[in-house]
């Protein structure tokens, strides 16, 4: 579904991405595991469109090398960024139509906020407060929800479990794998290698830039390699 | 009494305009973070297309009032395209200076092709005196507010309810956000421009008929004190534009009214100092902190 060739980022002088090739293909959770500064974010924005990229990024057979953000959540890619980043001013339902922004069907649209308010029911309890008042779990919820609602054949997830208590967690983790059970192919970026590893298909292991290692959730788990550098020995 | 109430009356009247050409100010500060010193030009280009279109194509006020805000509001996009589009990833000092740069081309510009001297902007509406007991409106006054108050009407309904100003306001808050949405983010700052120019354009043509008389370096000082209300309300705050835009128009009339019209712009500067010292963030400004 999604095939990411050589890929290279600069920043600058500094190469943030050398050569990186990831595919993830229709209706798997793909997890891309490794530690702060090895590129996770820098994949997931080039896949975006938010920075500039050598190589090639294949969707469902075409290039989107050259298609801009818009294009790209055209497309059916949707991004639910590290650190949430809803929109603090405005009510929950007006982020959760921002999330449906490029869409023009009303009844679908009116449908699937339903579907999000069923899926979050404290999104719905809170649907008219500010979404900088919500709780950190609450804003994860929001930014999941608001990134359903563009429909997305492939979601991105940045580190949705940062800043949360281990029992949110598990709840946004359960979430992820529903929401994969409905249809909707992931790519997962965690510093959480554990959880990550265990609701997985499949995973790659980045550090400084490259891809070091690939496989399956189990064999990744079951890896002395990985026990030591991610999962506390 | 008689002289407050008419003294409140000439104050809303120029108030209104203030807090029309605060609105752009704050609303361009609030999408890309720029003072952007031409917009009190831009005001004064609206006045000389009013001007033009009544004089040389002797159409009405309305359709003056329409063709000079389409007519700003296209002026105001391509400065933005041409001069500041550039600068997006610049520091923010050089996209000031550039902002100050355009202002001095628009007033050297006018005065090339218009003339440096003052123009007398033609009586298009009938101007009659209404008495409320001793105090006396013009029905300049009550077009000039109403106007008003319909445009904030309307502006405040496209921010506040429609798609585009959520994505307006998305764009000013978090632009890679709305970017990862969808929204065409150089599209909707263009269209901030268009819309906040377009009311600098409304106030021109409302000060030529309450003046009768405009210039090329007319926009100066208004801009100046547009400003000063954008930031008095709390700069990228929409509602704070419109009251410090009326706030300071009030003042500017009660000083003059009351003590002397030599004082009303020294007041008025007096009253920015004492806000930035003891509200930074304006009056209906907040230091929001967010949770992350």
């Amino acid at each position: 579904m999604l095939i990411v060739k050589d890929l290279s980022v600069h920043y600058g002088v500094i190469q943030a991405l050398k050569q990186v090739s990831v595919e993830v293909h229709e209706g798997e959770i793909v997890a891309l595991i490794g530690a702060n500064g090895a590129g996770k974010t820098t994949l997931l924005h080039a896949i975006s469109g938010l920075v500039k990229h050598e190589g090639d990024i294949l969707f469902l057979g075409n290039s989107l090398s050259k298609a801009d953000s818009r294009a790209i959540v055209a497309a059916g890619i949707t991004q639910v960024p590290e650190g949430r980043r809803i929109f603090p001013d405005m009510s929950v339902t007006e982020n959760l139509l921002m999330g449906a922004y490029l869409r023009k069907d009303k009844a679908g649209i009116e449908e699937d906020m339903k579907m999000v308010f069923e899926r979050f029911p404290r999104l719905q309890e809170r649907k008219k407060q500010l979404a900088g008042t919500l709780s950190g779990g609450e804003q994860q919820m929001l930014a999941m929800g608001r990134a359903l609602m563009a429909k997305p054949k492939l979601l991105l997830l940045d580190e949705p479990s940062m800043g949360l208590s281990p029992l949110l967690v598990k709840e946004i983790f359960s979430i992820i794998t529903s929401i994969n059970e409905q249809g909707t192919t992931v790519l997962l970026v965690e510093q959480n290698a554990r959880m990550a590893l265990q609701i997985a298909d499949r995973a790659y292991v980045m550090e400084t830039g490259k891809i070091v290692l690939s496989g399956t959730g189990e064999e990744l788990s079951a890896s002395e390699d990985i026990k030591k550098a991610y999962l506390g020995g | 009494m008689t002289q407050f109430l008419q003294q409140m009356i000439n104050g809303l009247s120029l108030g209104s305009i203030y807090a029309l050409v605060a609105l752009g100010y704050t609303m361009v500060y609030g999408i890309i973070k720029l003072i952007n010193f031409a917009h009190g030009d831009i005001y004064m280009l609206g006045a000389y297309i009013g001007f033009i279109v009544t004089t040389k194509l002797g159409l009405g006020f309305f359709p003056a009032l329409v063709i000079s805000m389409a007519g700003c509001a296209l002026i105001g996009v391509t400065i933005e395209r041409i001069a500041y589009k550039p600068l997006r990833n610049a520091t923010r000092i050089t996209a000031l200076i550039t902002a100050i740069g355009v202002s001095y081309f628009l007033e050297a510009g006018t005065q090339r092709v218009m003339g440096a001297g003052v123009q007398t902007f033609p009586n298009v509406l009938a101007n009659e005196t209404i008495m409320f007991g001793d105090v006396r409106i013009s029905t300049q006054q009550i077009v000039i507010f109403s106007v008003t108050i319909v445009l904030m009407v309307a502006l405040t309904f496209l921010v506040n309810k429609t798609k585009v100003g959520r994505a307006m306001r998305a764009v000013s808050v978090d632009p890679d956000a709305a970017r990862l949405m969808g929204v065409n983010v150089d599209a909707t700052i263009s269209f901030t421009f268009a819309i906040g120019s377009a009311l600098a354009g409304a106030a021109g043509v409302l000060v030529g008929l309450y003046y009768n008389s405009i210039n090329p370096l007319m926009g100066m000082l208004p801009g100046i004190k547009a400003f000063i209300a954008a930031v008095f309300g709390g700069i990228g705050i929409i509602p704070g534009a419109m009251l410090g835009g009326f706030f300071i128009g009030v003042v500017e009339t009660l000083v003059a009214g009351y003590w002397s019209s030599l004082w009303k712009d020294a007041v008025v500067y007096l009253i920015l100092i004492v806000i930035l010292i003891v509200k930074p963030a304006g009056l209906l400004g907040k230091n929001v902190k967010e949770k992350v």
